[in-house]
């Protein structure tokens, strides 16, 4: 069953990190473990460019005069959340943890398309590298939703370069998606069916669906922006007879259930957590299962909410608002069911139990703030103010941020082979939980009482809570480096990891080696149990041997 | 796929149908038929497009997967047409508010 | 087990390793295939949008603009994109059965017909420079009324037959990778999958066409 092999614990074996050394082995490689790597490397560095941004916003809005131009405050946060969502949000779980696992987990020596999935790297690094370049040239100000007729006609940033930047990051997502969605079809192991599957790995099913089916709307967005950019023509531009509605919703028909594809991998991710900290198969596994896919589906649907004080029609508004909605039931079926998991299970506190502690009740408020946006009534006050930045920082910080450290903790031994300290792992997490918190709820507040999203200046009656968010978000910013430093020590220097040091269910653990070798595993798998068994420890497994 | 070879003659079967139906859309554009010159055009399209997929692409013989997807395609842009149209074609009905 | 199946995998020809069989390979394949195109539906899709919703808003200024569509060019151009689609079939066919020489020859038929489509594009927007129709500063437009909305209307038009020539071209480049594969010898009834794969692409870029000739060219002639 789950015993440790032997020889995980003596000598290196072949894994997947010491069959090969050099540069060419890596920037050539075909192993989806290594393009987890590599991506998991430049994701983290996008991280912290996003990251330096919001420091310099933060810094700006301590004082209600500021510190920077307006100009140079309007670039801080479109660069802010161009980097956060393009280069680091949608991209995160999915490229690293997903790309690493999901093959595992389903018992494949790899991906559908190895090559294409080493493409999506690239396509990633290059969009990067183009929308790192407009950074460098002075950057763009229109915010990261791109607005016409701003965007279009009136700056005079560098938004060509950066919806280039966009659209060829964009590539590396389709990509993954298609490479998932093919994967998870044909590649399954004997006796994996999808009843059997991990829910991770529904979760970024689901995620893949969405990838495969929006990003492409955003892509020719941005292709229609930057040929009105040069051409002006005036498809988005009012003087000139065209519609800046009709970009917003070309614009939102991505963005929106491009949030989904950021909170599905997280919710993935804890499904697996908490299974295995509470020693209990996740309670309505059907349902969450089908609650991943519903929400892909009704993600589609609800974009309109965005459009509410734009100039969109009452009626359309008031359908939007309704499937809104509705769009909240499957994510709300996962929180129940994931509290219910828990209830009588062994529940232990490690530190990816953490998180996902963090992750369901941060999600919570997120995920019920979103209903106060969805109700028409009561957005037309709060719209761009910073009760929005609030809302979507609590699911995508306390939420999706928090599963993706949550889940680099719990596969951290599979991937390096070796432990992390578990004491500095809970007091960082812990210092994350603190400092979250100690930003972004003041941000609900300020957001009710009115102060404006983007604002460079504020009124003086607002000092004391931004102070508030700024402190909160100097302690985040640590909480956020201690895992860097402790992390990368323990690459190199951790205690070797047992092959289940969580003594998990999954193929990932009981089956793959840990670290995996290139092929995943010795033997081909073949399951015979259901996802999660953790009751049925008395039960013979089929483990395939011969 | 692997499986039965098509006859030439199916595929030059469609291959003449495709070629009428744009003739034949092309003679029905000169007439004035007012609003169902589009409804007779994009029918015919349809048409068109259908017999490709049918045949050429061979989908009548694909897995229900492969259909699936297919149809999921068509499905998620006539939500992006339908919606986005929808919010366009109800604009000024709200009575007093002619913008929204 | 484990060593059976590299053996299979070893005698098996193309089979790439993380793959157990050819089925599974191939399944793959048209599967990535299809999901692929489905983004491409949604690309275009994006664009037949924002066309739909000017349609919509200015009727009159498009039935205007309609008269200046080269309604023959495009009939004749749907017409050999309709050919190619037959030509690429046969080829795929032709691969079904192993038979060299009329895939290298189907598979050119193919990329010559996508070549005449291409130059009969090229007369077009040779015809519209000279109308001062491209969207830009240089355009013009003869009915004073509808001067902004006409634009917008033509920027649609270039971008949507632009983005269309554009999958054409790249098109036919992987057509002249298909024939030098099979001038190699690459293709037996066997293993044929890129034929296949390049004729479900070619024949989505068919079918992007034949909305867009009706919808641009068509519709609004009358008036």
């Amino acid at each position: 069953m789950s015993t440790t092999l032997p020889f995980a614990q003596t000598e290196t074996r072949s894994n997947y990190l010491n069959v090969d050394y050099g540069w060419k082995s890596w920037l050539f490689t075909t192993d989806h473990k290594r393009i987890a790597l590599l991506y998991l490397f430049s994701i983290t560095a996008f991280f912290f460019v996003g990251g330096a941004f919001a420091v310099g916003m933060r810094l700006n809005l301590l004082t209600p005069e500021g510190l920077f131009a307006h100009d140079t405050y309007n670039k801080l946060f479109t660069m802010h959340g161009i980097i956060m969502v393009f280069f680091f949000l949608v991209p995160s779980i999915p490229a690293t943890l997903g790309n690493f696992l999901v093959p595992i987990m389903i018992g494949a020596r790899d991906l559908a398309f190895p090559r294409i999935n080493l493409l999506s790297w690239y396509l990633y690094i290059i969009g990067g590298v183009i929308a790192l370049t407009a950074v460098v040239q002075g950057g763009v100000d229109t915010g990261w939703t791109f607005y016409a007729p701003f965007s279009s006609t009136y700056s005079n940033t560098h938004v060509i370069l950066t919806a280039i930047g966009v659209f060829v990051s964009g590539f590396s997502s389709i990509l993954t998606g298609l490479n998932f969605i093919v994967t998870i079809h044909t590649m399954r192991a004997p006796g994996m069916t999808w009843g059997r599957l991990p829910l991770f790995v529904w979760g970024h099913y689901a995620t893949s669906l969405i990838q495969v089916l929006g990003t492409p709307v955003i892509a020719i967005t941005l292709v229609l922006l930057g040929l009105e950019r040069i051409l002006h023509a005036g498809i988005f531009d009012p003087a000139v007879g065209g519609d800046p509605v009709l970009f917003q919703h070309l614009f939102w028909f991505y963005s929106h259930p491009a949030v989904y594809i950021m909170i599905l991998p997280g919710m993935a991710v804890i499904s697996e957590i908490i299974a295995c900290f509470s020693r209990k198969s996740i309670f309505g596994y059907t349902f969450v299962a089908i609650s991943s896919i519903a929400i892909a589906v009704l993600g589609f649907l609800v974009w309109g909410h965005h459009l509410f004080v734009a100039g969109q029609s009452m009626y359309a508004s008031m359908v939007f608002s309704f499937l809104s909605f509705l769009v909240a039931i499957p994510s709300a079926i996962k929180v129940f069911n994931w509290t219910a998991t828990m209830y009588k299970g062994s529940v232990s506190y490690e530190t990816p139990m953490l998180y996902a502690f963090g992750f369901i009740g941060l999600f919570t408020i997120g995920g019920l703030t979103g209903l106060f946006l969805a109700t028409m009534a009561i957005d037309v006050h709060v719209t761009d103010t910073y009760f929005v930045i609030a809302h979507f920082h609590y699911v995508m910080v306390g939420g999706m941020v928090m599963a993706y450290l949550g889940g680099i903790h719990f596969w951290f031994p599979k991937i390096s082979g070796r432990m992390y300290p578990e004491g500095w792992a809970k007091f960082a997490a812990l210092i994350v939980f603190v400092g979250f918190n100690l930003t972004f709820f003041p941000q609900f507040i300020l957001g009710y009482q009115g102060m404006p999203r983007r604002y460079a200046h504020y009124p003086p009656e607002f000092q004391v809570l931004n102070v508030m968010s700024t402190a909160g978000a100097s302690i985040l910013a640590v909480g956020y480096l201690i895992p860097m430093i402790y992390l990368a020590w323990a690459w190199r220097n951790g205690p070797k990891a047992p092959q289940n040091p969580w003594n998990a269910k999954g193929l990932e653990w009981e089956q793959s080696p840990t670290p995996p070798p290139t092929f995943n595993f010795d033997h081909q798998p073949v399951v015979t149990e259901p996802a999660y068994n953790y009751s049925g420890e008395e039960q013979e497994v089929e483990l395939g041997r011969q | 796929m692997s499986h039965q070879v098509v006859p030439v003659k199916v595929y030059a079967a469609v291959f003449g149908a495709l070629l009428a139906l744009t003739i034949t859309t092309v003679a029905v554009s000169k007439l004035d038929l007012g609003e169902y010159n589009f409804i007779a055009a994009m029918t015919i399209a349809v048409i068109k497009a259908t017999l490709v997929v049918m045949f050429f692409m061979d989908v009548r013989h694909a897995t229900s997967m492969t259909k699936l997807f297919v149809g999921a395609g068509l499905f998620w842009m006539a939500i992006l047409l339908v919606f986005v149209l929808s919010d366009y074609l109800s604009r000024g009905w709200l009575p007093g508010l002619r913008w929204l | 087990m484990a060593d059976s199946e590299a053996t299979v995998a070893v005698h098996e020809p193309d089979l790439r390793h993380h793959f157990d069989d050819s089925a599974q390979q191939l399944d793959s394949s048209t599967l990535g295939m299809w999901v692929f195109l489905v983004t491409e539906v949604m690309f275009f899709g994006g664009m037949f949008g924002a066309y739909t919703v000017y349609r919509n808003m200015y009727p009159d200024a498009f039935a205007s603009t309609s008269h200046f569509m080269n309604v023959t060019i495009g009939a004749i151009n749907t017409g050999v994109l309709i050919c190619s689609s037959f030509t690429m079939v046969l080829a795929v066919r032709s691969a079904q059965l192993g038979q060299k020489k009329a895939i290298i020859a189907f598979l050119v038929l193919t990329l010559i017909l996508g070549c005449v489509f291409l130059s009969l594009k090229y007369v077009e927007y040779h015809e519209k420079w000279v109308d001062h129709h491209i969207p830009g500063p240089s355009f013009q437009y003869q009915d004073p009324r509808y001067v902004h909305q006409a634009q917008i209307l033509f920027f649609l038009y270039f971008a949507m037959t632009g983005m269309h020539a554009i999958h054409m071209i790249v098109g036919a480049g992987l057509l002249i990778t298909l024939i030098v594969m099979a001038a190699r010898n690459r293709f037996s009834s066997a293993w044929y999958t890129p034929v296949e794969m390049i004729g479900l692409y070619w024949h989505f870029v068919d079918i992007v066409w034949i909305f867009l000739f009706p919808l641009l060219y068509l519709i609004g002639h009358t008036k």
